[in-house]
């Protein structure tokens, strides 16, 4: 009796682990797990990974998505791609930014289109569409989401990231009905996807001259796209590790006047 | 235990200030001075490291709020701009999101030491009475700051928490629907709501502090409980809080915030929810609604029963049920070292604690995988609910009857020291 | 009852005085991103530079731009105006500092120091006296006895090459560090 509680507790616990999924082909797959620089404590961005993503999130994915939180200036920071500013400014000199209204007041030309000027350091990257209802006309009614955040927004991370846009290449199973303008991703919840495979072997031609494979082309976007989602991350491992280093010191120092205070006493 | 004062100002400067404003005398009294009990253990280093966790989320959170900007059109950018652009901003947001779950890491810590140990029996059921009000402030203060980065969580545990107060519609007609647009300041969560939970979010705390001050004061009246549970009878049962003190209680802290740590500069989003990085929309609900992990038992408790007002009365009863604590407790040992049985059944409500926080994480509809028989999550909540109410209302009374406690020693001194007085 | 041994004081000083100052240190370091934070921002500092495009400034006009929070004045100086500033003796001048930021301190405010080129103008528009905007002076609307500026709150007076000439104000209008970056395209701060 006395034992009772305590075991019917551990038993319930035990089972805990026992969770499965129900059998259902819509459930999502687990996600891929795949090595990145950046993961565990000491973990750092690859610039050359960087780069690259870049480059793809430029030339592909920025045609429907945002990264309406990331400056251009951010480009030349420290931890970053590792632009010199002069690069980033010429990133930047490169995008049409809304133009303020001119000494008319007027912010349309002649013809109905909205005055750009080029983009500076302090400007943000121009969202591909000015509002959401533009974006889901644009894109049969699904709103493609902003991607400064992605990486931390969704259960998985990276590694989810990068398994739906790999996961382009699995084949429904027999019986599987993608949904109408949809597309099969057995990774993504319900497994009907609204964005058509963005990625393709060679849409890519890296400055560097890596092979641009889909799973290349992933790779990197999801580095740099992790490194939108937290540009910090390089100064929080360095002083994360200063900082225990010091603590582990105090701690040890505080462990020792403790055992002096109290040797002659307990 | 509250005697006469030792302190002597040593300076001119000292002996003018001691006649008009004794702080120092205070401070001497209470921190130097102090006698505490010499047998106290690592689980009484948490109040200590509460009193930490309360100064670092005033500090962090003031300093945020230099850049915060409580719009809802404004706000989850003006978070990101901590994050991105404020120097050390990055740092300085992780202290205060983690470090609000530090603080209720320590606070569940402190709270079990008070049960296992006794601590709200008499003469200090004012002391815990006080400590339930900082606890409930705590959990008031944290729900109000999680809906502030206006992330996707943050609108819709707003609107479910808030939601709850319809319920009273089936008490009173329109007295639910009357609260919760009075709180909301319109016909569902919105800007107006963040506005005012910002204002409270910055003004609760000093309220903790408040009653924190109180807290202190009531646990001097009658001095330090101690993990036998047994009165001090004298000096020999006591050391001067500082140097003894002080050090124990730095030496942990430093343990404490290399945990804190830990968590800042390696793992900051462990206790998040991926769903609060996506900006709050009122149109599109998300999968699962999940509190911070502080609130899953709680959370657990609310959704065991279908019936909304009764859910509500659970949740509020288990909160309301802490204040009875110091009269459920019928024993006359205060300490579970000298309750073979209670100190059982104490570890199966802490285990309870446990299981009910995994469900509370879980779906809704979530079941378990029992061999090829689904159980429903929902009756282990029920289950553990029961367990909840059970211990205190039933078991508490009941036990301390009956109970069969071991043979008390005869003093603090003694037990640390050993029968002949030399050291063990 | 506890028999205390005493080890050497100096010993056990010597261990609290580290722990102490090991402490102390730590706490220095931590609070300095609390300083820092109120330092100006990234995106703050990513607007202390600007290009400005001054093609449209036609001659005997100003235009204002916004540089690091304060109007900036660009004026395309009339061949009359760069003469009356320069026929002005130093003696005359109440402030007789250059306040050129491209230039040493101690430069002296005659019209040459007052910017790169003659007939361009570049200056803070800040009054020195208590931070008003002053008012362009022009032919059609002249403001003041100078042909510069006249701040409108305490009536300082400033020449065409913005140097105060009457009025409570101490100083010339500052001019900020610059650059031409061409013909039409100055680069300021």
């Amino acid at each position: 009796m006395r034992h009772a509680f305590p075991l019917l507790a551990l038993a319930l616990g035990l089972s805990i682990c026992g969770l499965a999924f129900a059998e259902d082909t819509s459930a999502p797959l687990p996600v891929k797990h795949v090595q990145w620089s950046f993961e565990g404590p000491f973990g750092t961005y690859d610039r050359g990974a960087l780069q690259r993503g870049f480059q793809v999130y430029k030339e592909v994915c920025s045609a429907c998505h945002s990264l309406n939180l990331v400056a251009f200036h951010a480009l030349a920071a420290p931890g970053g791609p590792g632009f010199t500013e002069a690069q980033a400014k010429a990133i930047a000199a490169g995008y049409k930014i809304p133009a303020e209204p001119n000494d008319k007041g007027e912010i349309f030309d002649a013809n109905g289109n909205r005055l750009t000027r080029p983009g500076i350091l302090a400007d943000h990257f121009p969202p591909p569409f000015p509002n959401e209802e533009a974006a889901r006309a644009a894109n049969g009614g699904a709103l493609p989401p902003d991607l400064s955040l992605i990486v931390k927004a969704r259960e998985g991370g990276p590694d989810y990231v990068y398994s739906i846009l790999t996961g382009f290449s699995h084949k429904p199973p027999t019986g599987f009905k993608v949904q109408d303008g949809k597309y099969y991703n057995p990774y993504f919840a319900g497994r009907n996807i609204s964005m058509p495979p963005p990625l393709a072997a060679g849409s890519v031609s890296f400055a560097d001259g890596t092979r641009s494979s889909v799973a290349q082309e992933a790779h990197d976007v999801v580095t740099y796209l992790s490194w939108a989602s937290e540009p910090t991350l390089e100064e929080r491992h360095r002083t994360g590790f200063e900082v225990m280093a010091f603590l582990v010191l105090l701690a040890g120092l505080l462990f020792l006047a403790y055992r002096k205070v109290w040797k002659d006493e307990h | 235990m509250a005697g006469h004062s030792t302190y002597v100002p040593a300076f001119g400067f000292t002996r003018w200030l001691d006649k008009r404003l004794p702080i120092l005398r205070l401070t001497h009294d209470t921190m130097t001075t102090y006698p505490t009990p010499r047998n106290l253990n690592i689980w009484y280093t948490f109040g200590g490291i509460l009193t930490f966790c309360l100064g670092v989320q005033i500090v962090t959170g003031v300093v945020l709020a230099m850049h915060y900007v409580p719009n809802a059109d404004l706000a989850f950018n003006s978070v990101e701009n901590i994050m991105r652009d404020v120097n050390y901003g990055w740092l300085i947001r992780y202290m205060h999101a983690n470090g609000a779950s530090m603080f209720f890491l320590a606070v569940y810590i402190h709270m079990f030491r008070g049960l296992y140990y006794g601590s709200y029996k008499e003469p200090r059921e004012v002391l815990w009475i006080l400590g339930v009000l900082i606890y409930l402030l705590m959990m008031a203060t944290a729900f109000f700051g999680y809906v502030l980065p206006w992330g996707q969580m943050s609108f819709w545990g707003a609107t479910v928490i808030t939601s709850l107060f319809s319920a009273l519609d089936q008490l009173i007609p329109h007295l639910g629907s009357a609260i919760t647009s009075w709180l909301w300041g319109g016909f569902a969560v919105g800007d107006a709501t963040l506005n005012r939970f910002f204002s409270l979010h910055y003004l609760l705390p000093f309220a903790i502090a408040g009653v924190v001050g109180l807290h202190i004061w009531a646990l001097h009246v009658p001095g330090n409980n101690n993990p036998l549970g047994i009165d001090v009878k004298g000096p020999q049962d006591t050391v001067p809080f500082h140097p003894y003190y002080t050090v124990k209680d730095a030496f942990y802290l430093s343990l404490f915030v290399i945990l804190f740590a830990g968590f800042v500069f390696f793992a900051p989003n462990f206790f998040g929810n991926p769903d609060n990085y996506t900006p709050a929309n009122p149109l599109v609900t998300p999968t699962d609604i999940v509190p911070e992990w502080y609130l899953l038992p709680f959370y657990a408790m609310l959704r065991s029963v279908p019936q909304k007002l009764i859910g509500v009365l659970v949740l509020v009863g288990a909160l309301v049920t802490l204040f009875f604590v110091p009269w459920l407790d019928t024993s006359k040992v205060r300490s579970c070292r000298f309750r073979p049985l209670m100190k059982q059944l104490f570890w199966v409500l802490a285990l309870d604690c446990v299981m009910l926080g995994y469900v509370g994480s879980q779906g809704a509809d979530a079941a378990l995988n029992l061999g090829g028989m689904q159980l429903p999550l929902v009756w282990l909540a029920r289950l553990g609910t029961a367990y909840y109410y059970g211990f205190f209302w039933v078991l508490l009374p009941l036990i301390g009857r009956i109970e069969k406690t071991k043979a008390l020693p005869e003093s603090i001194a003694k037990s640390v020291l050993g029968a002949t007085g030399e050291r063990t | 009852m506890a028999t205390a041994t005493k080890p050497e004081p100096t010993r056990r000083d010597f261990l609290y005085i580290a722990t102490g100052a090991v402490g102390a240190v730590g706490a220095a370091f931590a609070a300095w991103p609390f300083i820092d934070q109120m330092n100006p921002t990234s995106a703050v500092l990513a607007m202390a530079s600007i290009e400005a495009d001054i093609s449209s400034v036609q001659l005997g006009q100003q235009v204002v731009f916004k540089w690091r929070g304060h109007p900036l004045f660009v004026r395309r100086r009339t061949p009359k105006e760069i003469a009356e500033a320069r026929a002005v003796s130093l003696s005359d001048l109440p402030d007789p500092v250059a306040r050129n930021a491209n230039l040493p301190d101690n430069a002296p405010a005659t019209d040459a120091n007052r910017g790169s080129k003659a007939e361009w103008l570049v200056l803070v528009g800040v009054c020195t006296h208590l931070g008003c905007t002053p008012t362009v002076s022009t032919p059609q609307a002249p403001q003041g006895d100078y042909g510069g500026w006249l701040c409108h709150c305490h009536g300082s007076q400033y020449d065409t090459a913005g140097r105060i000439r009457k009025g409570p104000a101490p100083q010339n209008l500052a001019v900020p560090p610059y650059s031409f970056l061409s013909d039409t395209k100055i680069k300021v701060g």
